[in-house]
């Protein structure tokens, strides 16, 4: 007994103790339709959406495209959407934020409160992927509906004239088709994302560090910036990727809470695409949002790097 | 070895920081962990709790440490009532079986984590020294999982240390050392505590461990304290079966009290009659376990003399002889059916004797001890 | 003093589990309103989204539902269970061989792995729609390109899961089962497969969701097709029939259903284990 329990916990990270093995075409040949697939319809798509991103911006679904290296596509949709690009980054970055506190809280309570309860209430947090996505978006619909209870609760609160008076809604009696209701929503469809990356590392805080954080003059409020919020960054990075980046892009919540004041470029895309059939801007859009959004990752990571994360 | 003689001198130095535990007690859902425990641990000394697993010695060290909060009963640094006072505000420090080392922050930074949660602002030379003291400056501004594990016991013990508390309580702090290891962790320690003088609380399974480290050691059994003393005195005159063959081995001979004499008590023993010392006699009447240590058993083939002024038993046969090196241990099957542990010194003043020889056996009275005969017998032996 | 402090321990402990479950319960409340809805009675307006009178029609009849959305319910179906069989075999396989085998590529693999479940499913979505129509398949947008795309994104998913189990496997056990004079094609039937199958059974399960409920990327590649989810969407611009609440309801509750019989299960074997 005392043998197992003396070895040091210290080395939490994953070490991967499994060591791989077997003959050396087997691998291959094991990942190899997965591989082909994922080349096929992930990795050369990227290669036509860069290419479509410069065809001609003159050509449509009726009289074909044509590459053209028409760079300014760029230049235009940029200048043409970048109202949408920075509302998505906003409202994106926004509905994060929300998602860390609000995700924390739960997978802190799953992680440290839930006893015997650990495994359902997991079950509970990934429960909500089972049910349409779309039916629960249009669900915030009846909940923020203007003559509901929650806009009466949050007129009674003062609460709406505080999110009028920065700039969320634009009146004081709707929730619903504001900026408000579209972040609200992005949270509200992303926060799994975000609390079960957050639970992973979490568990993996050693709970006899936190004690012995309070055995060294450590309040339960200094002890949790000191220890255990550090020892959970990784979930924390990992958990605002997962979620900032599905919001960057999402364009349901936008077009199903808001209103045309808070199209963001996911709608945009979708529109050019399938409505308009321009390909040319479509794609450089398209182009352009994945490049912000890795930059941002990049920045990110690097930032929260400079920690030194274990 | 002068520990009996180091418990006393610290224990009239005790001052008004001792560290008392009034009535403690621990109950869990499903069973008591510390029985209503009263303990004083006088200030400066090193005392040790020994026990086995789950006799409750840890618990009562989370109590003293504030991580577990009593059921009822008081714990005092001196005057100071600290029972319910939080981890935090105790001046109290833990080294953590576990280590507990924080993975995130230096080595460096770990040992200086409780003096800046106090708000002690230049702590780099408090650091460098504490960090001198364990020789680990070459390693400051390692991280934990780079160190060895001699190497993190050493820091979990300065980063307690650095914050000089009262009381430093040390969690099985060893557990997790090979042998070699072990014993030389064993020596610093001792040394460093007395070098800085503070109290040292040592929760510990292993009895030799305590015995080389401790002023006090406290034998703890299923949440009560069985006997406390110096080492010494608990080897050589246990009061309890449990402490007779926990701290080392003893042999348990059951026998008939025939009544106290002075300052002696006779107990008859498979018919021949035996004295044990007053002070050594813990039992005045009825059944009794006389018990005697291995070691104070002298052995000789029958008929040949045995040096001592006891009573010779006869008609032993060995049954087992395993030779480890200092000593040749048998194993000595009585006529009554009983089989006596008997180590003897390799001195090479004669070869060692086989299987199967008829032997006689004996020991001075003054080595004897005696016991209650209504405890088992068994109490403290270690299964393996 | 006892009593004291331990009633401001238990409100301690307790108060961020409460929050926490608040939490939980408010990720639950567009659930239970979906639950509620297919109740709903909307028959005097569509273009309001509430509670109006009770009724069972929507779940005694379905030849009542809105006219295109039974078709769309199994055009869903039929494309989530082929592309959880295809995505289940595939990355099961890619999940073998990226924590069993050594070779070279393996983190580039890893890293090709992770970024569909990194990359904005408007990217993905439109990256293949540029695929498809530069390669000649523009026309043909429908059933098959929604089935390739759904298999593409459900394929990391279906890897990261199959191989957190696997690597999770003690070594140990298949060596004692070669040591038991196992074959390499015995202990892996016998040893390896059976501890791996909860892992594939539940990335099946989350292929299954995932492909039944996507909608970003599919509306790019359905071409004329129309899933449940496009259903929802385009009926969304006229008024929500209240009936596609059914298929939410239903959906639900079997995911629950399966989670929860595998816990039972599980917790069956571990009870059985420690008596």
């Amino acid at each position: 007994m005392t043998s197992t329990a003396g070895v040091p916990p210290v080395s939490t990270h994953d070490t991967t103790a499994v060591k791989p093995r077997g003959r050396k075409l087997t691998g291959y040949w094991l990942i190899l339709p997965g591989a082909i697939w994922l080349g096929l319809f992930f990795v050369i798509p990227f290669y036509s959406l860069v290419s479509a991103s410069l065809y001609d911006p003159a050509g449509s679904v009726l009289t074909g495209y044509e590459m053209t290296w028409h760079v300014a596509n760029f230049a235009d949709a940029i200048g043409q959407y970048k109202v949408q690009i920075g509302r998505s980054l906003l409202y994106a970055g926004s509905a994060t934020a929300l998602c860390l506190v609000i995700g924390y809280v739960l997978a802190y309570a799953i992680a440290f409160k839930s006893g015997r309860w650990k495994n359902l209430m997991l079950v509970l947090v990934i429960a909500p992927f089972f049910t349409s996505f779309l039916l629960r978006t249009l669900s915030w619909k009846l909940i923020l509906a203007d003559d509901g209870w929650v806009v009466d609760t949050a007129q009674a609160l003062h609460l709406t004239n505080v999110l009028n008076l920065i700039g969320l809604t634009s009146t004081d009696d709707r929730l619903l088709a504001t900026p408000f209701a579209v972040i609200a929503g992005l949270t509200y469809n992303f926060l799994p994302f975000m609390v079960l990356p957050l639970y992973a590392s979490l568990e993996k805080v050693d709970i006899r560090l936190i004690e012995a954080s309070s055995d060294l003059y450590a309040s339960p409020i200094r002890g949790f910036f000191k220890v255990t919020f550090p020892l959970s960054l990784p979930g924390v990075v990992a958990g605002t990727l997962l979620t900032f980046i599905p919001a960057a892009g999402d364009y349901i919540n936008a077009e199903l809470l808001g209103d045309t004041n808070t199209r963001m470029v996911g709608n945009v895309i979708q529109n050019l695409f399938t409505a308009q059939g321009d390909y040319a801007a479509a794609g450089a859009l398209s182009v352009t949002l994945m490049v912000i959004i890795v930059g941002a990752v990049l920045v990110y990571v690097r930032t929260a790097g400079t920690e030194e994360l274990v | 070895m002068s520990q009996a003689a180091e418990a006393t001198t610290s224990s009239v130095r005790s001052g008004s920081r001792d560290l008392r535990l009034s009535k403690l007690t621990k109950e869990f859902a499903t069973f008591t962990a510390v029985k209503s425990l009263d303990l004083v641990v006088p200030q400066g000394q090193f005392f040790a709790l020994l026990g086995p697993s789950g006799c409750g010695k840890t618990t009562t060290l989370r109590m003293v440490a504030g991580l577990d909060t009593p059921t009822s009963g008081t714990i005092h640094l001196g005057d100071t009532e600290v029972t319910y006072e939080k981890p935090y505000k105790r001046p109290v420090n833990t080294v953590f079986q576990s280590y507990a080392l924080f993975p995130h922050l230096s080595i460096a930074d770990n040992v200086a984590f409780g003096l800046k949660r106090r708000g002690v602002k230049d702590v780099k030379q408090q650091v460098a020294d504490m960090l001198d003291l364990v020789e680990l400056t070459s390693q400051a501004h390692k991280k934990p999982n780079q160190l060895s594990g001699g190497q993190q016991q050493r820091v979990a013990l300065a980063r307690a240390l650095i914050n000089k508390p009262e009381v430093l309580l040390l969690d099985e702090p060893l557990g997790a050392l090979d042998l070699k290891l072990r014993r030389g962790m064993q020596l610093e320690l001792k040394r460093i505590q007395t070098e800085v003088g503070l109290t040292f609380v040592h929760v510990t399974h292993d009895q030799e461990e305590a015995m080389t480290m401790a002023d006090t050691v406290a034998v703890m059994n299923q949440g009560v304290i069985e006997q406390m003393g110096a080492p010494s005195e608990l080897y050589e005159n246990p009061r309890t079966t449990f402490v007779a063959n926990f701290l080392g081995q003893s042999n348990l001979i059951a026998g008939q009290i025939e009544g106290r004499d002075g300052d002696r008590v006779t107990v008859r023993v498979q018919g021949s009659l035996a004295s044990v010392r007053g002070e050594r006699a813990h039992s005045d009447s009825g059944e009794g376990w006389l018990g005697i240590r291995p070691e104070k058993v002298l052995i000789a083939e029958t008929g040949q003399p045995i040096d001592a002024p006891g009573d010779v038993i006869t008609g032993g046969y060995i049954t087992d002889v395993s030779f480890v090196g200092v000593s040749t241990q048998y194993r000595v099957m009585m006529p009554w059916g009983q089989e006596l542990m008997v180590f003897e010194q390799n001195t090479g003043a004669r070869p060692m004797l086989p299987v199967g020889t008829k032997v006689d056996v004996s020991w001075r009275p003054e080595f004897a001890f005696l016991l209650d005969a209504s405890q088992d017998a068994k109490a403290g032996i270690e299964e393996d | 003093m006892n009593s004291l402090v331990r009633a401001r321990r238990w409100v301690g402990q307790h108060l961020i589990l409460g929050l926490g479950l608040l939490v939980l319960a408010y990720t639950f409340v567009p659930i239970a309103i979906v639950v509620l809805m297919s109740f709903n009675d909307s028959s005097e307006s569509r273009n309001v989204y509430k509670f109006q009178e009770f009724t069972l029609d929507h779940w005694l009849h379905p030849g009542s539902w809105a006219s295109g959305m039974s078709e769309s319910v199994w055009l869903s179906i039929q494309i989530a269970l082929l592309a959880t069989l295809v995505a289940t075999i595939l990355g099961t396989l890619a999940a073998f061989a990226l924590v069993r085998h050594r070779f070279a590529g393996r983190s580039a693999a890893n890293l090709i792995i992770f970024l569909p479940m990194a990359s904005p499913e408007i990217v993905m979505g439109s990256s293949l729609l540029a695929l498809f129509v530069s390669s000649g398949f523009g026309g043909q947008l429908g059933f098959w390109t929604i089935l390739i795309a759904h298999i593409m994104f459900c394929l990391s998913f279906v890897i990261v899961t199959v191989k957190a189990r696997l690597s999770g496997l003690d070594d140990n056990l298949e060596q004692a089962a070669m040591d038991l004079y196992a074959t390499e094609a015995q202990t892996f039937w016998r040893v390896t497969l059976p501890l791996v199958l909860p892992g594939i059974v539940g990335a099946a399960l989350l292929s299954f969701s995932l492909s039944f409920d996507d909608f970003i990327i599919t509306n790019l590649n359905a071409g004329q097709s129309v899933t449940f989810p496009m259903f929802v969407w385009g009926a969304n611009q006229r008024g929500v029939p209240m009936e596609v609440n059914v298929i939410g309801t239903a959906m639900f509750l079997i995911s629950i259903a399966i989670v929860l019989a595998a816990e039972v299960a599980r917790r069956r074997q571990s009870k059985a284990l420690a008596a």
